[in-house]
């Protein structure tokens, strides 16, 4: 770990996306959040360590797996709470829901479900930062599905050429919904590799360890943040529930049992515990403290939520 | 000062005015900076305004429409390029699903200023995939603006009014008005989105028309003139918004319905007009209205056969009378005998 001070916040970022997604899968079945929520339980390293190496001003893009993400950025966790209620406090007002939540204040652009789509965007940004004159990094998520789009080459291409400030970081979680990567890529081929291709510097990571992401994601986004262009990560990790909805579907059988009880030890809040507790690193109750915060914000972010009024209009189709 | 201007000349002045106004307007398109020039309409920009404003890009049409689109929400005006609408269509996601979207779904928090300009090919063996005109599927998508200007004056005053717009906008030239004369004032002017013109006025029947369409819209309207039949011609400028308070007010007026348009007949925009009607002013109507738009057919590439594919101005002339009620007439054709009808004039030698 290049940068120790940074392990209680790393270890808040992870507790607080978990606490919030458990609390999501918890309050579900009651059906009154009315959207479909993908959550990222056991990726939340990713996010949390990706983020933590970006400054506030900086932008984030994600994608419909994304509340790792936009809380990682710094997002509110009451105006997403409410959004997926569809409350009229919710982050876009109601009119996205879990699939589109924005935070402008922390620099969490957007988020959109077309796999691979939010990507050229993010390039966009970052292509209109250089235009401008303005010094920001862009981090766009993705997972490893979006790597089979044409428009990821596209983007990437670009990025290259233009050596723009982007952070391509894949989450590579095997699955694209319930197809595995056998069925997708060929076997043998990571898929960094295929974004080699392009020229661009890549670089292969556990994803489940917050450290290890927090000190790749910090190298690129300096790198960018100096001129010297695009990275793109492939960081792998793995979603613990189904790909869409609170439960977990190892019933289902289109992964094993074993595979997910492998993923399941490598629990990214866990392996923190057991790695800096154990060393010192960081103090048990500095933990405590944190995980008592976090309860107190979820528990006021759903009361929030719950006591929100709904919309009374859809958003205007036109900017005036 | 108002003088004579091509269409391609307006759109080039447009460009030029809004870049010079705006530092935060910039051009991207395959071609853009070639010799070329997007048939003119972008030649001396680049060496006005610099590589860093007027770009050429990869061929990636579907992922350049997302950098615009990111550009756009980073404080940018971008104005992307397209030689032909049928390559657009590789850039339909980011269109339909982002550009159109990030307003309403983020609450409002999002604008997308945007203008996509693409271009109509007719004639000269455009055939199937040169030539497609399809405003109807833009305009289908709430969040689009869409904008078809016919004269040289609106193509620089809907330009301008687009790129100041704070919304996607997509812009559709029809290559066979390029070349087209008309009186453009100099310096900056804007036509409003949303406002169709009313191109000529008469009392007896409507014929709203689209992009070039108003061309043989207006000449057919001439000879009926000669016939004493007064028809009032709108052309619609802007699909959407769609000033449905121009339409029906003349056809509230006139009684009767013609509609032609550069795309196809079925669930186009004569469909979406005549709907409005029957919505609007169906106690007017003293007669079945009528379109006169593409055959259901991808284009063929014969001169021969695109010759029998495209309606003309005869073809409204005949739907007028028809209309009216008149006794079916042949007709002298409006063309002088040997004059190719594959070329928008005489003066067009190819290839596009």
């Amino acid at each position: 770990m290049s940068d120790p001070a940074k392990l209680p916040i790393l270890y808040e970022l992870m507790l607080r996306i978990r606490r919030v997604e458990e609390r999501i899968a918890d309050l579900y079945s009651e059906q009154e959040m009315r959207c479909p929520v993908h959550l990222c339980i056991g990726q939340e390293a990713t996010a949390a360590g990706a983020c933590a190496a970006l400054e506030r001003t900086d932008h984030v893009y994600s994608t419909h797996r994304s509340h790792g993400h936009y809380l990682g950025k710094g997002g509110s966790v009451r105006a997403m709470m409410a959004e997926i209620y569809g409350k009229a406090t919710g982050c876009s007002k109601g009119n996205g829901g879990s699939m589109h939540l924005v935070d402008l204040s922390v620099g969490y652009m957007g988020s959109t479900p077309i796999v691979g789509s939010s990507i050229p965007i993010g390039v966009g940004d970052a292509f209109g930062a250089v235009l401008r004159g303005e010094k920001r990094v862009t981090m766009v998520f993705f997972g490893e599905g979006a790597t089979e789009e044409g428009v990821f080459h596209e983007s990437v291409n670009f990025a290259v050429l233009r050596k723009l400030p982007v952070v391509f970081l894949c989450e590579n979680n095997l699955y694209s919904v319930y197809s595995p990567m056998s069925v997708r890529q060929p076997a043998g081929r990571e898929v960094y590799s295929v974004a080699q291709g392009h020229g661009i510097e890549c670089h292969q990571g556990a994803g489940n360890d917050v450290a290890a992401v927090y000190d790749l994601a910090r190298k690129a986004v300096r790198k960018a943040r100096e001129g010297g262009g695009p990275t793109f990560l492939e960081l792998k990790t793995y979603r613990w529930r189904e790909h869409c909805g609170p439960n977990f579907d190892n019933d289902l059988g289109y992964r094993t049992v074993e595979e997910y009880e492998e993923w399941r030890k490598l629990c990214p809040l866990e392996a923190f515990e057991k790695r800096y507790l154990a060393s010192g690193a960081v103090a048990a109750d500095e933990l405590r403290r944190i995980a008592e915060r976090i309860e107190r914000e979820v528990a006021d972010a759903v009361a929030f939520a719950k006591s929100s009024p709904f919309p009374q209009e859809a958003q205007g189709v036109y900017a005036p | 000062m108002t003088r004579e201007l091509r269409f391609f000349q307006a759109l080039r002045e447009a460009t030029e005015i809004a870049m010079s106004r705006d530092p935060s307007v910039y051009i991207m398109g395959l071609g853009v900076p070639d010799p070329k020039g997007i048939f003119g309409s972008t030649l001396g920009l680049r060496e006005k305004f610099g590589e860093a404003r007027v770009l050429d890009m990869p061929t990636s049409e579907n992922g350049m429409t997302g950098v615009a689109i990111g550009s756009a929400l980073a404080g940018m005006r971008p104005i992307l390029t397209h030689q032909r609408i049928d390559f657009a269509l590789l850039s339909i996601e980011q269109i339909v699903n982002q550009a159109a979207k990030w307003h309403t779904m983020f609450g409002g928090l999002m604008k997308v200023p945007l203008v996509i300009r693409m271009i109509v090919g007719r004639g000269w063996g455009q055939g199937p995939q040169h030539s497609q005109s399809l405003q109807a599927w833009f305009a289908h998508v709430p969040g689009l603006k869409v904008v078809m200007p016919a004269t040289p004056h609106d193509a620089k005053g809907l330009l301008l009014a687009s790129i100041e717009d704070d919304n996607p906008v997509i812009f559709i030239e029809h290559r066979w008005l390029y070349g087209m004369s008309g009186p453009v004032p100099e310096g900056h002017y804007t036509v409003p989105l949303g406002i169709a013109r009313v191109a000529r006025e008469g009392r007896d029947l409507t014929i709203v028309s689209t992009s070039y369409m108003t061309l043989e819209a207006l000449r057919a309207a001439e000879r009926l003139a000669e016939e004493g039949i007064a028809a009032e011609v709108v052309d619609l400028r802007t699909l959407s918004p769609l000033d449905e308070g121009t339409v029906l007010e003349s056809v509230r007026k006139t009684g009767r319905l013609l509609v032609t348009d550069t795309g196809w007949k079925t669930f186009g925009i004569g469909a979406e007009i005549i709907a409005r009607a029957a919505e609007g002013c169906l106690a007017s109507l003293r007669a079945a209205p009528v379109r006169v738009c593409l055959p259901d057919l991808p284009t063929p590439t014969s001169a021969a056969l695109a010759a029998r594919f495209y309606p003309r101005a005869i073809h409204i002339w005949k739907e007028a009378r028809n209309l009216m009620g008149l006794a079916g007439a042949e007709g002298r054709p409006f063309e002088p005998p040997g004059v190719p009808l594959d070329v928008p004039d005489p003066s067009f030698v190819g290839p596009f």
